[in-house]
């Protein structure tokens, strides 16, 4: 026997104990890959796939959570509200760790309020949106993120401005927003267990190409073109809590000049090498200039934009107890008969 | 109306025939936002207070202040709580409607009206007392910034003056109102004083109307039916709310905010309930699904504008079956309707809500007594069921103020309903070999379920509306579907024979029946009284309390020669109901609709059922 030879987690599982079902999309769809970076992320941080539920909406990209963590819980909700199913889910159970996928389609035009509102309530999860500008799932309509000027087969040209679904996400209050690109398969990783280490809405738009529908080079969209113009804003690396300096793999000289430490809620780090540009995530104005650069020159920059101290969650606002409330015994649910009484008084 | 004719009396002349005697009806007609809403509850207050069954109904406007509203209060020696068509009595304070008002009184009727109106009694057939609201209110001792405040209180001393009320009640009244607090409370009860004083000075009483003390509402109490809904829920064991503001719902999320600290954990002081003011219905209904899906028991209150968003969501957590609670303060109309009136007219839409063929479990409850117990027994329901559990209440019941028994604390422990934790679900597979999500393992189409968060490795499904096997995998097989869509009728069928049967009154030898749901309940009690004294017509009577209808009401429908079905909406529905589900000839049948937004009266119901039985 050979098993010796696959590699296991700290949970002793190995990868394959962390698929799903397999994929029914598109051969070379974007978001296959993008499920496979959730398994592999997954499997590497060793996840309680018991304590991990995996959420979408309605779309292709929507479809892929029965595609991973298949020991975990998953709920395929309706078209653009899944925001509103996982802060039901995650009051009832606040060790809940939230995966959620939805697509530009599911998020940006039917789901654009539920969006926001959760990204107001700041409700813990991992947002990944498979933004493929178009419609996947009923054929290749224009998205609400399609750029302007950009031209399909059958539907024609987009004269409509794109809405550019990290810069909602910044601001209305979101303090972790990624952008990536689902060929890039090393910084989707990185920013997926940053994303997961955080205590709060942590965003990633992830441009994840549809094949079918939108792949042409001219399409910014396009694997040809992400390939093509990608340009990462730094070069990042998780560390995990329990990381030890020689053990892991990852390697990083702590002198080099710019770089940015983020420390996360979980005792994860997260470093920032910087390339080509400076931009600090943690400086709003910066963030809101990249994005917008991004559009104004028609540059395709990734990485993590945003991050900023999480402030309270939807469930610290509520001032809660601590034991989850779908784990409340009857005792703690029913007041006494006494209690009834003394309340009928206040009544007659 | 009372047999005396009083013509007469509208003279000068002080009354001197047989008295009145607690069994008659104010209407209180005023500015909405002016503060007679607190008048009006004093006075119903003191007359709790003093014995005599009572019942304030709110009659307003969809506005905030200024336009027209009315408060019905009734008192009954009898114990009938339904409002009347007619009162004997207005209190007018409205110039815009005083003109109707008056009109309105029956013979014999009673205006108090503002003297510095100077209106003039154009009717010689009424009573009118004048009280010189603004000159009281200016000569009495009270801080000057309240004066504009606390006109409404020169009426709730003219009333006691005229009718009997006992000034230390209305200030026992006046204190509880103002929660024991003595300042507020002394400075309107000047203004009463003040009120009852002039009127009896200068009114000599001309009419036969009087409050007596009696001993019927001793150990009762008064609430409306969003506070019941509300307590029940907190005695249900909710643990997550959302919700989005919407008449005449609202007051019972507040009322659930009030009273929350009941549940605050012992053993850590923080909530037990979490309640989220939600963007929109659609997520108020989606977040009650994510909670109820996690294990939480979750509810929603709404009317019907939000009923109509969460269609979708719904038809998801019926055909995924996710438990949750929708409380539906029925409000009048299609589209936006008449948001402060109310109506029974939801019940085929949460019947049926969501696309493709989905029938959905229903509680009515007709009384603040029942929405204290379905508040906390719909999420037992729904638990049990897997699904989601609409209860109907309306504006009536649930934004007036009614007497009722101190409501009985739940008779039977929480039912779960088939949730496996990890060790439950490992002897579950030892046992049966496996376990699937929509496996019915035990033939009442109830599969067993886990929560997320469940450590075993077996313990995750995937939830979706699409379609799905017993092993809640992805299928678009035909049989599959088919096969799912049996299970759900079993359930369904199941459900018929163990949710809250219909409670019926049978008198013998009835030949005719009475069929009805709801806020309804008191005027057919009081119509069918009439119906035998006055006509000799014995009337057996079945109110529905929960859909799917029981076999009892086919039952009922079966064994009667005349079958009235009396609903508040415009298109008959409970009847429509009947039209789908029973099978036999219907031509017995009479299906009488009301549907004008007003809480039912006893003198439509008599008059509809003496009207048809003429015509035959
Ligand atoms: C209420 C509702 N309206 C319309 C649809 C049809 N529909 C299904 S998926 C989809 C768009 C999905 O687009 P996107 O979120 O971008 O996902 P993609 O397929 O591109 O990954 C639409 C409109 C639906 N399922 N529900
Ligand atoms: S249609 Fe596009 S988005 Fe959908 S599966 Fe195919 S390639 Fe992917
Ligand atoms: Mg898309």
């Amino acid at each position: 026997m050979t098993t010796s030879r696959i590699k296991t987690n700290t949970l002793g599982l190995t990868r394959e104990d962390y698929k799903g079902r397999p994929s029914t999309l598109c051969p070379g769809c974007g978001h296959d890959s993008i499920s496979n970076q959730i398994t592999s992320m997954a499997f590497e941080l060793g996840l309680d796939q018991s304590k991990v539920i995996k959420m979408s909406g309605i779309g292709c990209s929507s479809k892929t959570p029965a595609y991973f963590l298949g020991r975990s819980h998953g709920f395929n909700t309706v078209h653009g509200r899944m925001p509103s199913v996982v802060t039901g889910a995650t009051l009832a159970n606040h060790d809940l760790t939230t995966v959620a996928v939805s697509g530009d389609g599911d998020t940006g035009s039917i789901g654009l309020g539920q969006y926001k509102h959760l990204i107001r309530r700041n409700v813990p999860m991992v947002y990944i949106i498979e933004n493929n500008g178009v419609y996947g799932l009923t054929k290749g309509q224009f998205s609400a993120t399609a750029d302007e000027g950009q031209e399909l087969k059958y539907y024609g040209r987009n004269e409509l401005p794109a809405i550019d679904l990290a810069l909602e996400a910044i601001i209305g209050g979101c303090t972790f927003v990624a952008r990536s690109f689902s060929g890039d398969a090393k910084q989707v990783q990185a920013l997926m267990k940053a994303a997961i280490s955080h205590r709060g809405t942590a965003v990633i738009d992830i441009i994840s190409p549809c094949v079918t529908f939108n792949n042409d080079d001219k399409s910014n969209k396009s694997y040809g073109y992400g390939k093509e113009h990608e340009i990462p804003l730094h070069e990042i690396f998780y560390f995990a809590p329990d990381y030890v300096e020689g053990k892991d793999e990852i390697t990083l000289q702590n002198d080099y000049e710019g770089l940015i430490e983020v420390d996360m809620h979980n005792g994860a780090k997260v470093k920032l090498k910087k390339l080509d540009r400076d931009h600090d995530p943690r400086n709003r104005q910066q963030a809101i200039e990249v994005l917008e650069s991004s559009h104004r020159d028609n540059i395709f920059l990734t990485g993590l934009i945003y991050y900023e101290e999480p402030r309270m969650t939807l469930n610290d606002t509520l001032r809660l107890t601590d034991t989850p409330l779908a784990q409340l015994p009857e005792s703690k649910l029913r007041p006494s008969a006494e209690a009834l009484k003394t309340l009928m008084e206040k009544f007659s | 109306m009372s047999a005396v004719n009083l013509a007469d009396q509208t003279n000068l002349q002080p009354f001197n025939g047989e008295p009145i005697i607690n069994d008659f009806a104010f209407t209180v007609a005023t500015k909405n936002g002016s503060g007679s809403q607190t008048s009006n509850n004093v006075l119903v207050m003191s007359l709790f207070k003093m014995g005599i069954p009572v019942n304030g109904k709110n009659l307003f406007p969809s506005n905030i202040k200024g336009l027209p509203t009315w408060y019905t209060i009734r008192a009954s020696k009898d114990g009938y709580t339904a409002r009347k068509a007619i009162t004997e009595i207005a209190v007018v304070m409205n110039q815009d409607t005083a003109a109707e008002d008056i009109k309105n009184l029956p013979v014999g009727g009673i205006c108090i009206i503002p003297r510095e109106w100077k209106w003039g009694q154009s009717r010689t057939d009424i009573i009118y007392y004048e009280i010189p609201v603004d000159e009281i209110v200016k000569n009495s001792e009270i801080d000057k910034a309240f004066k504009d405040r606390v006109g409404n209180m020169v009426y709730v001393g003219a009333v006691a003056q005229l009718f009997d009320i006992p000034l230390e009640t209305i200030y026992d009244a006046l204190l509880d109102n103002f929660n024991g607090k003595e300042k507020p409370a002394k400075m309107n009860f000047t203004i009463v004083q003040n009120a009852y004083k002039w009127t009896a000075e200068n009114h000599t009483r001309r009419h036969p109307y009087r409050f007596a003390p009696m001993n019927a509402t001793a150990g009762k109490i008064v609430i409306t039916g969003n506070e019941a809904s509300a307590l029940g829920a907190l005695f249900g064991g909710v643990t997550v709310v959302a919700w989005y503001p919407i008449t005449p719902s609202t007051s019972l999320v507040d009322s659930i905010m009030d009273h929350k600290h009941i549940r605050k954990d012992p053993d850590h002081g923080g909530d037990t309930v979490a309640i989220v003011q939600a963007e929109d219905e659609i997520a108020a209904i989606g977040m009650i699904i994510g909670a109820g899906w996690a294990g939480a028991r979750s509810m929603t209150a709404t009317s019907g504008p939000g009923i109509s968003l969460m269609a979708e969501f719904t038809g998801l957590a019926y055909y995924a079956e996710i438990p949750c609670v929708i409380w539906d303060v029925t409000r009048m109309g299609p589209s936006t309707g008449l948001p402060t009136r109310t109506s029974q007219g939801d019940i085929l839409f949460t019947h049926f809500l969501g696309h493709g063929d989905s029938r959905q479990l229903v509680l009515l409850p007709g009384s603040v007594e029942e929405c204290f117990e379905f508040g906390w027994r719909a999420f037992d329901i729904s638990e049990h069921y897997q699904t989601p559990v609409f209860v109907l209440s309306d504006l009536d019941i649930g934004m007036n103020n009614w007497m009722a028994q101190p409501f009985a604390y739940p008779d039977q422990p929480m039912n779960r309903g088939k949730v496996l934790n990890a060790e439950e679900l490992e002897s579950f597979i030892q046992e049966k070999g496996n376990w699937g999500r929509y496996l019915d393992v035990d033939g009442d189409g109830i599969p067993y379920r886990t929560l997320p968060g469940t450590d075993h490795a077996r313990s995750a499904w995937f939830a979706r509306g699409t379609g799905h096997n017993e092993m809640a995998v992805y299928s678009e097989r035909g049989d599959d579907w088919v096969r799912n869509m049996q299970r759900l009728h079993r359930k369904f069928e199941y459900a018929r024979t163990t949710l809250p049967q219909p409670e019926t009154d049978l008198k013998p030898g009835a030949k005719v029946g009475i069929l009805s749901f709801g806020s309804n309940h008191d005027a057919i009690r009081e119509a069918r009284d009439w119906l035998r004294e006055r006509d000799g017509i014995e009337t057996d009577y079945m109110r529905v309390r929960a859909l799917p209808l029981a076999q009892s009401v086919f039952d009922f429908v079966r064994n009667h020669d005349q079958v009235y079905v009396i609903e508040n909406n415009f298109d008959g529905q409970l009847n429509q109901l009947l039209g789908i589900e029973y099978t036999d000839s219907r031509a017995h049948v009479k299906s009488m609709p009301l549907g004008d937004s007003l809480p039912m009266t006893p003198e439509w119901v008599y008059a509809s059922i003496i009207g048809h039985r003429a015509g035959k």
